[in-house]
């Protein structure tokens, strides 16, 4: 059956997968936004790793890191997991505001580590 | 300028009550709020990149001046972290003129990007041809 076809048919059966493979790209930017994620907390945790003196201010900031890194990955498998429809509902606004605070976080995270010398 | 704080306004609120956007107009065929959400994505990874980006600084140019480094850290944190509220703001925006029919959203926040990491760029070669460290 052609494009056209399909297109006025009328609204495809909900397992009917979209020819443009749209929410397997979608899916696959979640994951890209996860590595992302994943590389800055590396980061994070390799600068808090060379502190002299580890102490109390070293490990919240781990903890700060491992919930934010936490709190990425969670969202990102509860939207990857929705692609899995074949017409995925639109995306939650307080999903979006979680991710952009997690990134947000580590930036305050940067920034606190910078200016105290931790 | 009165007009930009004034829809920023509007999108803060717009935010914290995210069901007032589904209130109005008709949702959009499923895949353009797939690609809206895929436009988020790609710049909240933009974000996240400067923050790694200062993070490095921090981290791998240990014989830059300390006071060049701080800036470049805090410049490249504070971009990362603006692109991740920007990148939000422009997904409801672009999600509220696809509900009304409306057409998209036009920024300048690209242009200001690529002109500050342009600077940036430039910066550290200038730093580094001069040898303007320790």
């Amino acid at each position: 059956m052609a494009t056209g076809d399909r297109l006025r048919a009328g609204p495809p059966a909900p397992d009917d997968r979209d020819p443009g493979l749209q929410p397997e790209r979608t899916r696959l930017a979640w994951r890209r936004t996860t590595l992302s994620c994943t590389v800055v907390t590396v980061l994070a945790a390799r600068q808090l790793a060379q502190s002299p003196a580890p102490g109390p201010g070293q490990v919240a900031a781990v903890a700060l890191a491992g919930v934010a890194w936490l709190v990425f990955g969670l969202v990102a498998h509860r939207r990857m997991r929705a692609m899995a429809a074949g017409r995925p509902p639109g995306l939650p606004p307080r999903s979006a505001l979680l991710v952009a605070g997690c990134t947000i976080a580590f930036a305050v995270l940067g920034a606190v580590l910078l200016l105290t010398g931790l | 300028m009165i007009d930009g704080l004034r829809s920023l306004g509007a999108a803060v609120r717009l935010w914290f009550s995210p069901a007032r956007v589904r209130e109005e107009g008709t949702t959009p065929d499923y895949r353009f709020s797939l690609a809206n959400e895929r436009t988020l994505l790609a710049w909240l990874r933009t974000g996240l990149a400067l923050v790694g980006g200062g993070f490095a600084v921090d981290q791998f140019l240990p014989r830059l001046h300390p006071g060049m480094r701080m800036t470049f850290t805090v410049v490249l944190l504070a971009g990362g972290a603006l692109c991740a509220v920007r990148a939000v703001n422009h997904w409801v925006r672009c999600e509220r003129a696809m509900r009304r029919g409306t057409d998209l959203p036009v920024s300048r926040f690209p242009s200001l990007l690529a002109l500050g990491v342009g600077v940036l760029a430039a910066a550290m070669v200038i730093l580094v041809a001069l040898g303007w460290t320790r």
